[in-house]
């Protein structure tokens, strides 16, 4: 059934229509005897999602693993989550990456959305520069934002800290939640600020009644992705990050440089976890609202 | 029933005749001249269109008086009042966009009383306002849904409602039924007409389809290039066209170019740029209104004759005045009447459009012979 079809409520006359639109041939077809036949392009798509998704799989087993170095197979054990849920270091990194995360994604809702409803109605010499520079977040690699970054705050001496983390993460998430939102922006009317003036809001009434409502889904899932994004990652983090200011990937890779231990194992399983929920909050988000509206 | 607001007065107490007044306005944007001069006056419960093709600056022409774009130079005036200065959420007047731009995040009843709330009315005499304009698009069953739940002609009802809704002085029309198709388009055309008669309300609706400006309106204004060439009434501007550019935009006409080669005080005779010699009289049918320019001997003009005006002959008629003989290359037959294309012996083709079943068959490539009174055809100046 199609996304528009269960958008519209039921009406007999719709109800009617769906029957007449059966197809003639669906009932033979369901008929016939149900026959396993790999073609070669489930048996492609079954293999690449192994090479994607084995590492996981394997991963999480070896979370639930009760030997804690060797690979056998020794019993199945929650211990690990346990010792995990003890560990203040953990915590602390945990909350220094949210602290990051929610900081980051916060100025950048703000700033992305202005930018992007700046660029969409003004028109301005240099615009297409300006655009372009914006995203360029996006495709420089990391480390150089990461290095470039570290460079200039030695250099204006400023003492890192974790909010010389959040100011160099707003850099890429600014440009996520702009690109989102300008997207959003896109799909909508061009007339709907004007409709809303002509009735009688003003300016600011126009936008925060009509248009923001509008973008919500767009802003939400761009600060989803650059939530994600931030948590992520480690790059830009250790080179900016003040004394004290670990956040979980630098905690998780300053761990694994004294071999894999089943508690990390544990610690990135609740990781992805927690990422797969959040992607799916947001997607669901995104089809309700695309849905009902 | 809705009522429009009371009527102002002007300064000097009049109580205003007009309720737009557009004084030599001309907008620019970016170097580009969009409206060129443009001036009228639109009389208070007038159905008033702006008809043009796409280009011609009528929808700027509307967003001038919807307050969305100012004039480079000029005075835009509703209900009496300079409204230069004034943004377009505190003008008098409320617009139906083309694409509606209803606000998709919000169900029909809230669109609909969102000028309303913006007033701040109270909610009591917002839920009656809504209803009573709700019951006259005939949405009343649909107040709860979603505009991506709606189809195209109730998406424009609401469009329409939500404008009415405030009671403006004046409700502006950009191409409404341009995303309906014929049948819808059709059936709304004619309630536009009720509305406005009931509600007696100054309607201005900008348009490029000629057809629907000919039926709605009370006067059409034709655009072309950011300047007005006509306004006037649908049978002025069919029947009496200034220009050629509005006989060819205007229904379907036969253009002949050429000169005056003999003009007196009730004919003329002009002859086409491919020899020939038509006849033309000068007199009520609008040859040559009041403020055209005159025509001499001499003078550089356009023939005019409607298709309709044309008839087909398969004998020499017993007149040889504005009687030509060709052969017939094409026939259509479109329902109510049958059009034919005639090549003239010296090659320009003719529109010819008989009423007809279709019994009366005539052989493609067969003589005949066209003809039509002086009194049909229009002399315009070039």
């Amino acid at each position: 059934m199609t996304q528009s079809e269960t958008s519209l409520p039921e009406t007999p006359e719709r109800a009617e229509d769906r029957a007449d639109d059966l197809p003639s041939d669906e009932l033979p077809a369901m008929s016939r005897p149900f026959k396993l036949k790999l073609s070669w392009q489930a048996g492609f798509t079954i293999a690449m999602f192994a090479f994607m998704y084995l590492p996981i799989l394997v991963l999480t087993a070896y979370s639930l693993n009760a030997s804690p170095y060797s690979a056998n197979w020794e019993g199945f054990t929650w211990e690990w989550y346990g010792r995990l849920l003890q560990d203040r270091r953990v915590f602390s990194a945990l909350r220094n990456s949210l602290t990051v995360a929610t900081s980051s994604v916060g100025i950048s809702a703000v700033l992305g959305t202005l930018m992007a409803v700046g660029l969409a109605r003004y028109h301005f010499p240099g615009k297409r520069l300006f655009l372009g520079v914006s995203y360029l977040p996006l495709i420089v690699p990391d480390i150089a934002i990461a290095v470039a970054t570290l460079v200039f705050l030695a250099a204006i001496g400023f003492p890192l800290s974790l909010w010389t983390i959040v100011a160099a993460h707003v850099v890429f998430c600014l440009a996520y939640v702009a690109i989102v939102v300008s997207t959003r922006l896109a799909d909508l009317d061009q007339n709907l600020e004007e409709a809303a003036l002509d009735l009688g809001a003003t300016p600011v009434q126009a936008f925060v009644q009509v248009l923001l409502p509008q973008l919500i889904p767009g802003i939400v899932s761009g600060c989803l992705l650059a939530f994600v994004l931030s948590m992520d990652d480690f790059l830009i983090s250790s080179f900016t990050a003040g004394a004290g200011a670990t956040t979980l990937p630098m905690e998780i890779f300053s761990r694994i440089r004294t071999g894999v231990r089943p508690d990390i194992n544990a610690l990135s399983v609740v990781l992805i976890s927690a990422s797969a929920l959040l992607a799916f909050i947001a997607e669901y988000w995104r089809y309700r609202s695309d849905s009902k509206q | 029933m809705l009522q429009t607001a009371s009527p102002n007065t002007d300064l000097a107490g009049r109580e205003a005749e007009f309720d737009v007044e557009l004084r030599k306005v001309f907008k620019v944007f970016n170097g580009e001249t969009a409206v060129r001069g443009v001036e009228f006056n639109i009389r208070r419960g007038e159905f008033f269109s702006i008809l043009g093709p796409s280009g011609c600056g009528k929808t700027t022409t509307l967003r001038l008086i919807g307050g969305f774009e100012m004039p480079s130079a000029g005075e835009v005036l509703i209900r009496g009042q300079s409204v230069n200065q004034v943004p377009a959420y505190r003008r008098p007047v409320n617009t139906v966009f083309q694409s509606y731009a209803l606000f998709d995040h919000m169900n029909v009843r809230d669109n609909v009383g969102f000028g309303l709330r913006l007033k701040k009315m109270a909610k009591a005499e917002i839920q009656h306002s809504v209803d009573e304009v709700l019951e006259l698009v005939k949405l009343e069953s649909l107040a709860t849904r979603f505009p991506k739940q709606l189809s195209g002609g109730q998406r424009q009802r609401v469009a329409l409602a939500r404008a009415l809704v405030n009671r403006p002085a004046v409700l502006l029309l950009d191409e409404p039924l341009g995303a309906l198709d014929l049948k819808l388009r059709k059936q709304m055309q004619y309630e536009l007409t009720s509305l406005h008669q009931d509600l007696g309300m100054t309607f201005v609706m900008v348009t490029h389809d000629q057809e629907e400006a000919l039926s709605l309106s009370d006067r059409i204004a034709v655009m072309n290039d950011g300047r007005i060439e006509q306004i006037g009434s649908p049978q002025e501007i069919y029947d009496a066209p200034k220009t050629p550019f509005i006989a060819d935009f205007i229904g379907d006409t036969n253009l002949f170019e050429g000169h005056v080669e003999e003009a007196d005080e009730s004919s003329l005779l002009v002859r086409s740029q491919a020899g020939l010699d038509l006849a033309i009289e000068r007199g009520e049918s609008g040859a040559d209104v009041a403020d055209a320019p005159r025509l001499d001997r001499g003078s550089a003009v356009a023939v005019s004759i409607r298709p309709e005006k044309i008839d087909l002959h398969l004998y020499p008629p017993e007149t040889s005045v504005n009687t030509f003989e060709g052969r017939l290359i094409q026939a259509m037959y479109l329902g109510t009447h049958v059009q034919f294309t005639v090549e003239l012996s010296n090659g320009a083709t003719l529109t010819v459009r008989q009423p007809g079943s279709g019994s009366e068959r005539i052989a493609l490539g067969t003589a005949v012979f066209v003809s039509w009174s002086p009194s049909s055809a229009l002399a315009l100046s070039r």
